[in-house]
């Protein structure tokens, strides 16, 4: 859709090149930051001792710190600089309907300066820097700036694009010495029919998070499901996806219905008093089921579903038990740090996003620290490696698949304020790994440009 | 032949009775319950617990001073490590530390105490005594385990997200070098006779042996248990008898406690325990070791000599760290 109307008016380029070069130079800053503002918004208890503790032997600030930390030996290392790049595609999408869903302006952004700052505090030891370079526009004006950008060195790029923006894109940089990873995205076909090889998927796939929600309510033992789904192309393939599981685990689809109301602006003055009527009335006369699954994809009826169904049914899917790739309340597997570093660079929770981010930057801390070289061959083909893993606050290693690219990892399962459980669930068993029991597993897969 | 071999084995069990018996010299051991805020306190002779003592919020890891007198407790939500008495469980005072302490070790001195503040990218080293910081020393992101040299001149800390095993100078509290280990290191710990230091890495799912002296790694122990998918072997804890023949890694959620020749580097055998063991520890004598078994409530008591699990001993909930008094 995007990409038309961009063509349709070609000739106002000019006055739409509002996308923003935004260098995130956060490598020494970062030192600074680790040791210094940081602390004091920690809500510490009162020390005798703050002197002290304000005194430390350590590297304080700037850019005199660097070597203090670091041995002699480790200094003597040639110093390697790695660029990331996100991109940003400009989108006019509704807004979801719940205000606290209204997504940041650097959603996503935030995850990968994060990332940007553990790999310096990781790099200090190995003289390595990283730094992030942001580009919003639409997806001709990223193509420009992304071939630009990567003839000047920036390999690993960030992707927060509508998927035919993203394999537009993809096709554009195809050949060139440049990764692709895609954090926008959900749509199974990405990783499938329409897999591009230079492309990665670190957030999960329709497919991933539906089958994750399905075996919980599988284990569950509340396998019928009234399936309701929105107008939107990309709410019939979520509503794939959910049936796709159903087969899949044994979950049973009793009945479906198309939301066709018009959803309308995301407030008014009221409006409760209408959707009070308009859901129940929706809901009315259908087979008895266990669950309400709704398939919204772009958040813009499901909240309505909670509370007003026709019978006493928990709701799932794109409202009420959620399943995802992050939580913003996850403090399993040290967890707490991690969202604590977050919130301290950001000011705000971590949503999906700015997780999948995080996570694609590290993957390429990951290669840096264990390859030690800035040379793209070498660590893209670590990277695509089978013996490629990337420790992500999911308990177990996360890893790419072989056949499409897609990152494996256990999915959240949980409601607004706490996570319910974590998928794969038990019983669920696969010949290589229970994490592959989650999305497109490699048998049935349709990518090609992976095999080839 | 059969004669033969009924001696012996009457003489083994005549030992083994000797070996409980020995046992009498009773410690007692000292469990952090995570979920519960509390400490359980067993004595290692009965292994039962005699006593239940409230601490601070989200205990964790545990140390003892040096003389027996205080047992040393992370308490994470509280951002603070608090000193209790061995013996009364009182409260005794409450130390400083960066924001969410998690493991400490403390120095042969008996005075300096050394902490790993996950939060902060930092090692903070406190005197116990006065209670003031004397350092804070920066490593990589998410410091966790805590490894002393017997001679007290380096602390080997790990860093779980940057994945290395940062070696500290003890005198100028400086780093001195970093050594790559696999994802998500969570305990380091030298042998008596500091020739070896052990690091074990969750994620990974390995233990790296590197040498202190010129801090090269001699060896990679990889673990398989026939049934347990590779993903639940999750190595944390690790000890080594005073002796250096043995070593004994937790292994998380595989549930098991793997028995490893540090010679060979080899796996002799794998002990079943409680669900998610995660920290052990020796009784002095090192005739038993206690594990901590988080997600069933119960920390495992096994016969050292015998490479068995002879009891296990329900405490509070989500059980951390364990440490056993020296006398």
């Amino acid at each position: 859709m995007a990409v038309s109307s961009i063509g349709s008016n070609a000739g106002s380029a000019a006055r739409r090149r509002n996308w923003v070069a935004l260098s995130i130079s956060l490598l020494l800053a970062s030192l600074a930051l680790a040791v210094g503002p940081a602390r004091a918004e920690d809500a510490t208890p009162p020390q005798t001792t703050a002197p002290a503790a304000a005194a430390p032997a350590a590297p304080s600030q700037g850019a005199e710190s660097k070597s203090d930390p670091v041995s002699s030996s480790d200094a003597s290392q040639k110093k390697l600089t790695f660029s990331v790049l996100y991109v940003k595609q400009n989108r006019t999408k509704d807004l979801p309907l719940s205000m606290l869903d209204l997504p940041a302006k650097d959603d996503g952004i935030a995850g990968a300066k994060l990332a940007i700052e553990d790999n310096n505090t990781t790099g200090r030891f190995l003289n390595q820097t990283f730094k992030l370079d942001v580009l919003n526009g639409d997806v001709d004006e990223l193509i420009k700036g992304a071939t630009e950008k990567v003839a000047a060195g920036d390999s690993f790029i960030i992707a927060d694009l509508e998927p035919d923006a993203l394999l537009k894109f993809a096709d554009a940089l195809a050949g060139k010495p440049a990764v692709i990873f895609n954090v926008g995205s959900p749509d199974t076909r990405l990783r499938e029919e329409d897999c591009r090889a230079n492309v990665l998927h670190i957030a999960p796939s329709h497919a991933m998070l539906a089958d994750a929600l399905a075996q919980y309510l599988v284990w569950k033992k509340w396998p019928n499901w009234l399936l309701v789904y929105g107008p939107r192309p990309e709410d019939k393939l979520l509503a794939d996806s959910y049936r796709h599981a159903a087969k899949k685990f044994g979950g049973k689809i009793v009945e479906e219905r198309e939301f066709k109301e018009p959803t309308g602006s995301r407030r008014a003055d009221g409006g409760f008093e209408q959707v009070q009527q308009q859901i129940p009335t929706f809901m009315q006369g259908a087979k008895d089921h266990d669950v309400v699954l709704v398939a919204d994809a772009g958040n813009l009826f499901a909240d309505y579903f909670p509370y007003r169904t026709w019978i006493p049914r928990p709701v799932a899917g794109s409202a009420g038990l959620v399943a995802s790739s992050w939580h913003p309340a996850l403090e399993l597997w040290g967890g707490t740090q991690f969202q604590h570093r977050f919130k301290r660079l950001n000011s705000r929770n971590m949503r999906p996003i700015d997780y999948d981010a995080w996570v694609a930057t590290r993957v390429v801390g990951e290669a840096a620290t264990r390859k030690q070289t800035s040379d793209f061959k070498v660590l893209s083909s670590f990277i695509h490696s089978p013996g490629f893993e990337v420790a992500a606050f999911k308990g177990v290693a996360t890893s790419f698949r072989s056949w499409n690219g897609q990152l494996r990892q256990p999915i959240i399962v949980g409601t607004p304020k706490l996570l319910v459980s974590v998928s794969p669930q038990q019983g669920f068993l696969h010949q290589s790994s229970v994490l592959d029991t989650l999305g497109i597993d490699k048998p049935e897969t349709k990518c090609k440009a992976y095999t080839q | 032949m059969p004669r033969l071999s009924l001696f012996r084995s009457a003489l083994i069990s005549a030992a083994a009775i000797s070996l409980t018996a020995s046992s009498a010299d009773a410690f007692t051991a000292y469990v952090t319950n995570e979920k519960d805020n509390t400490v359980s306190v067993i004595d290692t002779e009965k292994l039962e617990v005699i006593k239940t003592a409230k601490v601070g919020q989200r205990p964790r890891g545990i140390v003892m001073s040096n003389d027996g007198k205080w047992i040393i407790i992370c308490t994470s939500d509280d951002n603070d490590v608090k000193v209790y008495d061995a013996k009364t469980l009182e409260y005794v005072k409450t130390l400083p530390s960066g924001p969410d302490p998690e493991l400490l070790v403390l120095h042969p001195d008996g005075n300096r105490l050394y902490i790993a503040n996950e939060d902060d990218n930092l090692v903070t080293v406190v005197d116990i005594h006065t209670g003031q910081v004397i350092t804070e020393i920066p490593v990589g992101v998410e410091p966790e385990g805590m490894g002393m040299s017997p001679d007290g001149k380096v602390i080997v800390n790990t860093s779980e997200t940057t994945n290395m095993a940062h070696f500290i100078d003890t005198t100028e509290h400086k780093t001195f070098d970093n050594v790559l280990v696999d994802s998500r290191p969570r305990v380091a710990i030298f042998n008596a006779a500091q020739t070896q230091l052990w690091v074990s890495s969750e994620v990974g799912g390995t233990v790296t042996v590197i040498n202190p002296a010129d801090r090269k790694i001699i060896g990679k122990i990889h673990f398989e248990i026939p049934g347990i998918t590779r993903e639940a072997i999750q190595p944390v804890g690790i000890r080594i008898t005073k002796d250096d023949k043995i070593a004994f890694v937790a292994l998380g959620p595989a549930n098991r406690v793997a028995v490893i020749d540090t010679t060979t580097f080899k796996v002799l055998k794998y002990i079943l325990v409680g669900q998610r063991v995660w920290q052990m520890y020796f009784t002095p004598d090192n005739k038993l070791l206690f594990t901590t078994n988080g997600a069933s409530n119960d920390v495992t008591a096994i016969d050292v000599a015998n490479q068995k699990a002879i009891k296990s001993i329900k405490v509070g909930r989500y059980p951390w760290g364990v440490v056993v008094s020296p006398n």
